[in-house]
């Protein structure tokens, strides 16, 4: 673990590791030495195990931080590639030709968080969203709750079986007729915005 | 290119080509196998491109159970996050819940009671069992003996029994927590499960006569969905599929979480890569698995089964990464985790089994074979829909 860890430090211009566990440690590399560096481990620091490729999505930075988690089965040992991309027209080298699996995590980065991958196979088509015109759905900055009241919550003709809400109207009908007055008005105001849109 | 035995090489991209088929031509024909198709294991759909009744191209097609899984948790306190996190996998919720707490407790360095050590190996177990056996009787019915698939369910359906008396839910049990478990076993477990764990050997033995001596099945499975030793890497295969093919990896031997160093098993791999030594493995998978919860009950030591965490409600993991593994029915499951220090994860990734053997793998193994024989090869492959659309 240490030996491969200062190769890629002093090699591949990597940060200071940081070990997590004995059998296990996140080291960030520069986006323009990070193939090279994960091919250099498959080839020759015997990580032939693709474990995952993941995304982390540091809004308050500015980057996405891409993980190549790889696994050195003869050794026992993990370590990821931390890979900071500018989250501004993210794109990133494609690995596809490293692993087989590599495009599938690689299309599917793309469609949730929007990082572009050039010239991995299918990259371009939808994989779970199909027909998604919203943003990225994994980054930060995409708000579900807000989502979620704007697709489903004022939607009209929406009623509810739910017996909480039916022994509020039966119990409290003052307390239940403000909230429905509430839910009025959020109704009416996401309709002005839509008309706003249009 | 081709590699030294003559199939093609997998290190070579040829997966970055897929060939074209002249529809126009009349002599392919595309077809749809699911979304809703017992022929396909979960939502999942196949567009296949056929000639006569062999097929020559697959697309994959996910998408129709996606959920939001890793981002709803975002937005979840992490014990909040709980009641999701059992649900990425049907059959096997347990491995979420144990790697999603291990997770959460070595980030912030929770040890948990020696007990409660065991019992989580203990419901892994009876996971693999319950999760396993359902999976023999889907193999059995993709080949038209949906008797065995009866008879297979009604047995999961004993140890479903032992969860529901064990944590009052009989699919998603909410049973492993940070901290331990949520409570110790109830008074006379260990002999209900002894019971449950003789009706599933006696079930094995039934399966060996039906299933494994037929004359039909071995003729239509012997070869079929051959996996090449030198897959096992391109294609990130795991478990029980790369053991068949030569692998010799277990996440339990390996890389020994819980108790497994303290149980007395062995990596159990298949002599054959085909559909049926896949199924034979998993058999022997699931006596092996009695064979360990018998190891674990009795030699479970006495003691508390829970530590006490800060106010769950306001809890907050020091920030930093980390990645923890089991070895799960269909192989190497594992949740990445990043924390930013607050009480709310920053992001969680759930690396399942079958994200590649049903996305790269199964696309590549497709072609070839019939039509008749597509549900029986994905079936074989374990693939689980919801851990490709967390």
């Amino acid at each position: 673990m240490e030996k491969t860890l200062k190769i890629l430090k002093e090699r591949f211009e990597g940060m200071d590791p940081l070990v997590r566990r004995g059998d296990l440690s996140f080291i960030s590399v520069p986006k323009s030495r990070a193939v090279e560096a994960v091919m250099w481990m498959r080839d020759h620091g015997g990580f032939t195990h693709l474990v995952m490729v993941s995304c982390v999505d540091r809004i308050e930075d500015g980057v996405f931080e891409l993980v190549y988690l790889l696994n050195n089965p003869g050794e026992r040992i993990d370590i990821g590639i931390c890979v900071e991309i500018s989250r501004d027209g993210a794109v990133m080298e494609s690995m596809h030709h490293l692993w087989a699996g590599v495009k599938v995590y690689q299309r599917e980065m793309r469609e949730m968080f929007g990082i572009d991958f050039p010239g991995s196979p299918g990259v371009e088509e939808p994989m779970i969203l199909e027909g998604w015109d919203d943003i990225p759905p994994m980054r930060r900055d995409f708000d579900t709750l807000e989502y979620v009241e704007r697709t489903y919550y004022p939607r009209e003709g929406r009623s509810t079986s739910d017996p909480a809400t039916e022994m509020e109207e039966r119990s409290y009908p003052l307390d239940a007729g403000v909230k429905r007055g509430i839910k009025d008005l959020a109704r009416s105001g996401y309709s002005e915005t839509e008309k706003d849109r249009e | 290119m081709t590699g030294a035995n003559g199939h093609k090489d997998p290190w070579y991209p040829s997966w970055a080509v897929r060939p074209q088929y002249d529809l126009e031509s009349e002599k392919y024909l595309k077809i749809w196998q699911g979304p809703q198709h017992p022929g396909v294991t979960g939502n999942m759909a196949l567009e296949l491109t056929v000639e006569g009744d062999i097929v020559v191209d697959c697309k994959v097609h996910v998408g129709y159970l996606h959920r939001g899984f890793e981002k709803l948790m975002e937005r979840r306190k992490y014990m909040n996050c709980f009641p999701i996190v059992c649900r990425i996998c049907v059959p096997e919720p347990d491995f979420n819940e144990y790697l999603f707490a291990a997770a959460a407790e070595e980030l912030d360095g929770i040890e948990i009671p020696e007990r409660a050590k065991w019992i989580r190996a203990l419901t892994l177990e009876l996971a693999r069992i319950a999760s396993l056996t359902m999976g023999l009787g889907g193999q059995a019915g993709s080949f038209g003996l949906g008797t065995i698939g009866q008879w297979c369910l009604v047995h999961r359906d004993y140890v479903l029994d032992l969860f529901e008396e064990l944590s009052g839910h009989r699919i998603y049990h909410m049973y492993i927590l940070p901290g331990g478990v949520r409570h110790d076993l109830t008074p006379g477990f260990a002999e209900k499960t002894e019971a449950v764990l003789r009706k599933i050997e006696k079930l094995m033995d039934d399966v060996q006569k039906v299933l494994f001596d037929n004359a039909v099945i071995i003729a239509r499975t012997n070869g079929l969905g051959v996996i090449q030793n030198d897959w096992i890497d391109p294609f990130g295969i795991v478990g029980t599929n790369a053991r068949c093919a030569g692998g010799t990896r277990d996440v339990r031997k390996d890389y020994p979480y819980l108790v497994y160093d303290r149980l007395d098993f062995d990596v159990i791999t298949g002599s054959r890569p085909d559909v049926y030594g896949r199924s034979l493995l998993r058999r022997d998978e699931i006596l092996m698995a009695c064979d360990l919860v018998r190891q674990i009950l009795k030699n479970m030591p006495e003691g508390p089964v829970r530590t006490k965490l800060p106010n769950p409600l306001h809890w907050k993991i020091p920030a930093g990464e980390t990645y923890i593994r089991a070895e799960s029915g269909r192989g190497e499951m594992g949740y990445f985790m990043a924390s930013d220090g607050s009480e709310f994860p920053r992001r969680i990734h759930v690396r399942g089994p079958s994200y590649t053997h049903a996305m790269a793998l199964f696309e590549e193994m497709i072609r070839g074979i019939s039509i008749a024989d597509v549900a029986g090869l994905m079936t074989s492959l374990q693939t689980c829909p919801p851990e490709i659309e967390r």
